[in-house]
């Protein structure tokens, strides 16, 4: 009884009844129309009908591509509504995916060109800043993978996140070094791990629980000597130095993607290798057939001779590793200061990013950067006063995990052994 | 862990010793009480590693540690025992104090007054736990007490200054409308949990986060602000809808009395009804009680409901009691730390109600320990998660006392599932 969803009894139903007409492409398809109508209609309403430019550039300057706020928003809302008829009609499987992206992509086109209309969008700058947003919640996610891809919850990236912003900016500043704040973060990240590890696969505690438990010692233990070390003499104890940004000769200067991806700061090209590398890890190597084997029948794997809790040990510490640098974000990239709670749920939004991803290093890359674009469009739409509350924006990526557990977009199904402790009989 | 055979030794030993001796027997085992204890001992012992390496005068003796240790020792042990002296005045009662009421030079109020505060703390902290406790019986983890909470403060706070009622109906209304309000967002996951089996635990926690977002839009509306203020704070509730409490400077007000009333309710609901019963037989073993007849979805969207709205109702004794107007962090911790409280109190109301008064005992000695000493009140935090990490792992605590088995053993790791 173990998974994100479990049978129901409206579900046995289902199995039984022969072929259903509301099946989910016919629902995604309804709710795609639906969508559609609402931005045809009220963003096409609601919008002027001045120009929307979306400039190639940090700010106004330069290239853009222009169109009519109004007409814009009709024409996405148009095109949406169109996919969604076409998962109606019944279209090849194979093109479902497509038509769902195509279909949420000019949705938010739409909303854009509404927003957008008599004013400008800086693309560079949204993209690098949805990037940099995203750092962070790429990398705790990569953790949540490689902890529950081999059965481990981890629900303490939140704490893996505080400890490692502490850590950085911590010995950042005593060594006036950015490598040495940034392997403090790591060393953070771990310890949290560590214990988390040990009480999960040691003791068998519940390891939801442990999670929860563990962020609310991070935030204590970081807030404790935050509140007695750092803020009376912040000087000494609170000022690391700032990750610098390197910018590769040639590559940065195409246009758009060049500023975004190749003048930028290491932890940037670390999280993007990342996702590559436990891709790989997982799907080609022996330690991921291992890992995976572990997280979905651990008995199984015991009994072809695979260790499992020893296995389990390692992913949870590596995933702390990738934690803690995630951590490492906050105070040498981001701010330059460590703060309390600073993290402010983060963590949480991780985690999610992990879910709605499927517990896959590229599903987690995708959610991550979702989340992380939202989060900056609710930043600039704040920022030039548009009446779309900036609050509603950040709760998307919560309200899209609910979604997307719930089944209503396709089910995710964890690890089968995700959270249960390995006991062997 | 252990073979059977030395256990039943023991026991067969047991019974012939006298009542003394098998007291001291079980003095020194893992029983519930024990554990608890020996939990709070070790999270002391490492809060007092935390501040004596936080505090840089202290650490200053230690660098020529091994020319004078006595310097180290009795700067150590000096600020150690002043702080945790300041946990037990602030949370109890002031030895001081109470020898001037006694005398006649200082009034009853200030003798009462930590006492006050610990109750204070504690209201809300029942409500959140009991809501933790009571899903955790019926095999549901609610990590949305916050979220609830949050929500319940939003309906109590809005129901507070909105509408004009004579006094106790509108407190009747406001405490009312917390505990709908709870209960709708408890309910969502319960409906979720019980339709598409989407995990309760990934779903309350994102409610969380889009509770407390919304409650931060909700602030800044108008009808809702503080048209005297420019930040996120709402209107101050009417008078008739706050909790009466005892006479100022004491803040203790009737909270705690309905948190008490709560709790015996909640333990007749758990023990004694027939809902209690099923949601006990579905906690224990959800394809068994279906296979009885009992409607397992049903249950879980109903417990969902009653643990939202006792969280609900924490958020709303937190607006109408102590904070009288909403801001952005009017709900504080109180839904995570209800979630501690729960664990603390092994998941039974009477346990939860006394863990709730031992972490608002906490707190409020920590804000004497933080104006006397400086020692930080977010030690109270570290405190509070490291009791509920000891208390999660029995072993743990077995393993560093020597603890003999307990002859009742309650205490097995806590519930362990999955997503």
């Amino acid at each position: 009884m173990s998974g994100v969803s479990t049978t129901t009894a409206d579900e046995l139903a289902e199995a039984t009844a022969p072929v259903r007409f509301w099946n989910r492409q016919r629902r995604l398809g309804a709710a795609l129309v639906i969508i559609g109508l609402i931005a045809a209609v009220i963003f096409g309403s609601l919008a002027d009908s001045a120009t929307a430019r979306f400039t190639l550039s940090e700010d106004a300057e330069g290239a853009a591509l222009s169109i009519n706020g109004q007409f814009g928003a009709i024409l996405f809302g148009v095109v949406t509504i169109a996919t969604g008829a076409a998962m109606l009609a019944g279209v090849a499987k194979r093109w479902q995916t497509t038509l769902l992206s195509v279909g949420i992509v000019t949705f938010v086109f739409s909303f854009l060109c509404w927003q957008v209309a008599g004013k400008f969008l800086p693309l560079v700058d949204t993209a690098s800043g949805s990037l940099e947003l995203a750092l962070p919640l790429i990398l705790g996610a990569l953790a949540g993978v490689l902890c529950e891809r081999s059965g481990v919850v981890n629900v303490a990236i939140e704490g893996q996140f505080l400890m490692g912003a502490f850590g950085a900016a911590l010995v950042g500043t005593l060594a006036t070094s950015v490598w040495a704040g940034l392997i403090s973060a790591v060393v953070g990240g771990v310890v949290i791990a560590a214990l988390l590890a040990v009480l999960a696969i040691r003791f068998l505690v519940d390891q939801v629980v442990v999670g929860i438990v563990l962020n609310l010692l991070a935030l204590g233990v970081t807030g404790f000597l935050y509140e007695r070390l750092m803020q009376p003499d912040a000087l000494k104890y609170n000022a690391p130095p700032r990750l610098p940004e390197w910018r590769i000769p040639g590559l940065a200067d195409i246009p758009v993607i060049g500023p975004v991806l190749f003048e930028t700061n290491l932890l940037v090209w670390l999280a993007l290798a990342l996702v590559l590398v436990i891709h790989f890890g997982l799907t080609r190597t022996r330690w991921g057939l291992r890992t995976r084997a572990v997280g979905e029948h651990p008995t199984a794997a015991d009994t072809v001779g695979v260790r499992v809790r020893g296995l389990r040990y390692l992913n949870v510490l590596l995933g702390g590793v990738v934690a803690g640098a995630g951590g490492a974000y906050f105070t040498l990239v981001s701010t330059g200061a460590f703060n309390k709670n600073m993290t402010a749920g983060a963590g949480f939004i991780a985690l999610a990013a992990l879910i709605f991803g499927r517990w896959t290093p590229f599903g987690a890359l995708g959610a991550a950067l979702f989340f992380g674009f939202a989060q900056k469009l609710a930043n600039y739409l704040s920022a030039v006063g548009s009446p779309v509350p900036n609050q509603f924006l950040n709760m998307l990526p919560y309200i899209a995990t609910i979604i997307a557990v719930a089944g209503l977009v396709g089910r995710v199904r964890a690890p089968a052994a995700d959270g249960v402790p390995y006991v062997k009989s | 862990m252990t073979t059977e055979a030395p256990e039943k030794k023991e026991e067969e030993r047991g019974k012939e010793e006298s009542f003394f001796g098998l007291f001291l027997h079980n003095l020194w085992s893992a029983n519930t009480v024990v554990v608890t204890i020996l939990s709070i001992f070790l999270a002391l012992l490492i809060g007092a590693v935390l501040i004596v390496i936080s505090d840089s005068e202290v650490l200053a003796t230690f660098s020529y540690f091994t020319a004078r240790p006595s310097d180290a020792l009795t700067a150590s042990w000096d600020l150690i025992s002043q702080a945790y002296a300041d946990l037990f005045k602030g949370a109890i009662f002031d030895p001081a104090a109470v020898q001037a009421w006694f005398d006649g030079s200082g009034d009853w109020k200030t003798a009462l007054n930590p006492l006050s505060e610990t109750l204070t703390y504690a209201a809300p902290l029942v409500f959140t736990g009991l809501s933790v406790a009571i899903a955790f019986r019926g095999g549901l983890f609610n990590i949305g007490g916050q979220g609830q909470a949050v929500i319940g403060c939003v309906t109590a706070g809005v129901a507070g200054f909105a509408i004009g009622l004579p006094a106790g109906l509108h407190l009747l209304v406001a405490l009312s409308a917390g505990l709908i309000g709870g209960a709708l967002w408890g309910f969502l996951p319960g409906l979720l949990k019980a339709r598409t089996g989407a995990h309760e635990v990934i779903t309350t926690i994102m409610l969380n986060y889009t509770a407390t977002l919304f409650l931060g839009w909700l602030i800044l509306q108008n009808g809702v602000q503080d048209p005297d203020r420019t930040d996120a704070v709402s209107k101050t509730i009417e008078s008739s809808a706050a909790l009466p409490s005892l006479p100022q400077p004491l803040r203790v007000h009737l909270g705690i009395v309905l948190a008490v009333l709560v709790t015996a309710g909640v333990a007749w609901l758990v023990n004694r009804s027939s809902f209690g019963f099923e949601l006990r037989a579905v906690g224990v073993n959800p394809p068994a009680a279906r296979t009885a007849g009992m409607s397992v979805g049903r249950t879980y969207i109903w417990l969902m409901v009653v643990a939202g709205g006792l969280a609900g109702l924490g958020g709303a004794v937190q607006v109408l009691g102590t904070a009288d107007r909403l801001t952005g962090q009017v709900a504080g911790n109180i839904g995570f730390d209800g979630l501690l409280v729960a664990l603390l109190g092994r998941n039974r109301p009477w346990g939860t109600l006394f863990a709730a008064i031992l972490y608002g005992g906490l707190r409020a000695g920590g804000n004497l320990m933080q104006v006397d000493v400086g020692v930080s009140l977010e030690l109270v935090t570290v405190l509070q998660a490291l009791i509920v990490i000891f208390i999660a792992a029995p072993a743990l605590v077995k393993a560093i006392f020597q603890l003999r088995d307990a002859r009742t053993a309650r205490l097995g790791a806590s519930m362990a599932k999955g997503w």
